[in-house]
């Protein structure tokens, strides 16, 4: 239906962003590319009061991807970081994803951070921030919060971000040249949220997996990593029978939501199948330019 | 209410308008500019119907605000047709019959004419995963992606770009 009404507010700098923040609070809602705020309008899911669009600030729009990690700015596009191939190189678990979000008219709008603070658990990038141990940064008229993506997503559309605050980055490690990564996902339509969907990585050396990354989205409130499928991996020849004993403790831990899309048990059953596919793609990106 | 003013290009026209701060691109578009092609089904992003190119790049207007697209060049529906010519797209919709009631049209051609400009010979499986976001519940499908393949064969023939901005 017809948006609420609010007061509109276009700052020009980050500076006059927080001041407004300051001032209003919990009755001010950001900005950005506004695929995730407007819905929310729409459907009377928030009536805020005052609106601040952050989408001409020129210093939220950085985008920098290197040998020494990734730097997204509150700006960027998924469409932008889709193209980029600085992105493909350095953050290719962002590029796996990047398909995944929405459709391409979404996609020309909506941005990474812009989702990763929506926090809606069957979004691709929050559980991409959590398998790569991401760091947020939060500011504030009062200064700089860096919060680690463990402790970001707490809740159902819920984050650590205070009302005064902005995520005005997500700051990706390095990409380690022996680890390969993908997104997979089961959705009923293309493009649909995921009933259940996995971000993974994994490193290997002399034939051994060293570290892995199981981040599932659509599995619980939050997007959540397996810590004692990924220990159970590491010391294994990548291969079926790692990859299938990892996923048996995925089913048996993942304790997912059930509702009119799948019931918990089909959810965990896919998301079985999911670690399977998933690691077994990941594996095969080892090494491999984007 | 406190209204802005929002000066927007649709289809090559200026646009200077004074709006209320809620109102989607969408919106103002249909009532304000008076072009009701672009049509409104969902009122938040699900349907597809409202796509429009924003400086070149398909987008939903019902996802905009109007205030959003300051600056902005719009193209809509009304913008594919040069004069009493039809778009090289709107043709092949039309020799391949893709809609009944049409209610959707005005999106899938923008999603089409959009996904053409970026690769124009698509295989049937892209031209189903690009449109995906663009619901029609009259046809099922198979005639639209006749429409977009017949689209793909005369755009090869005649060579002509998508849309001008």
């Amino acid at each position: 239906m017809k948006n609420p009404p609010f007061t509109y507010h276009r700052p020009e700098s980050l500076a006059d962003a927080l001041a407004l923040l300051a001032e209003f609070g919990d009755d001010a809602k950001i900005l950005a590319g506004g695929q995730s705020l407007l819905p929310v309008l729409a459907l009377r899911l928030g009536r805020p009061g005052h609106v601040v669009d952050i989408g001409r600030i020129p210093e939220l729009s950085n985008l920098e991807a290197g040998p020494h990690g990734t730097t997204i700015g509150a700006l960027v596009r998924h469409a932008e970081a889709e193209r980029s191939v600085a992105i493909a190189d350095h953050a290719p678990l962002v590029a796996a994803a990047a398909p995944h979000i929405g459709h391409r008219a979404i996609r020309t709008r909506g941005t990474l951070v812009g989702s990763v603070a929506h926090a809606d658990p069957a979004a691709e990038m929050p559980a991409v921030c959590l398998a790569l141990g991401a760091t947020m940064v939060a500011v504030s008229a009062g200064g700089t919060r860096l919060i680690a993506a463990a402790d970001f997503h707490q809740g159902y559309l819920t984050t650590a971000l205070e009302p005064n605050e902005i995520l005005t980055q997500i700051r990706l490690p390095a990409w380690p040249t022996d680890a390969g990564g993908t997104v997979v996902e089961i959705s009923r339509r293309h493009a649909d949220y995921a009933l259940v969907g996995l971000a993974c990585t994994v490193a290997v050396a002399d034939g051994a997996i060293t570290s892995a990354a199981l981040s599932f989205f659509g599995a619980a409130s939050t997007p959540v990593r397996v810590a004692d499928a990924e220990a159970a991996l590491v010391g294994q020849p990548p291969g079926e029978a790692a990859f299938a004993a990892a996923a048996e403790i995925v089913c048996a831990q993942l304790d997912p939501p059930s509702d009119v899309h799948g019931s918990a048990n089909y959810r965990k059953h896919i998301a079985g199948v999911l670690t399977q596919r998933g690691l077994t793609a990941a594996v095969a990106r080892i090494g491999v330019a984007a | 209410m406190s209204t802005e003013l929002v000066t927007i290009t649709i289809n090559g026209s200026r646009h200077a308008l004074d709006v209320e701060a809620r109102r989607t691109l969408a919106d103002v578009i249909r009532e304000e500019v008076g072009l009701t092609g672009t049509h409104l089904g969902c009122e938040h992003g699900v349907c597809g119907a409202c796509t429009i190119l924003l400086d070149g790049q398909p987008a939903r207007a019902c996802l905009l605000l109007a205030v959003q697209a300051d600056g902005a060049k719009i193209t809509t529906i009304e913008g594919l047709a040069d004069g009493d010519e039809m778009h090289p797209v709107q043709r092949a919709m039309k020799e391949a019959m893709a809609f009944q009631c049409a209610f959707c049209a005005p999106g899938f051609l923008m999603s089409t004419v959009a996904l053409l400009e970026e690769n124009p010979s698509p295989s049937t499986e892209e031209i189903r995963k690009e449109l995906s976001g663009n619901l029609c519940r009259c046809t099922g499908y198979q005639s639209i992606v006749a429409g977009v393949e017949t689209a793909v064969r005369l755009l090869s023939s005649t060579a002509r770009p998508g849309v001008e901005q």
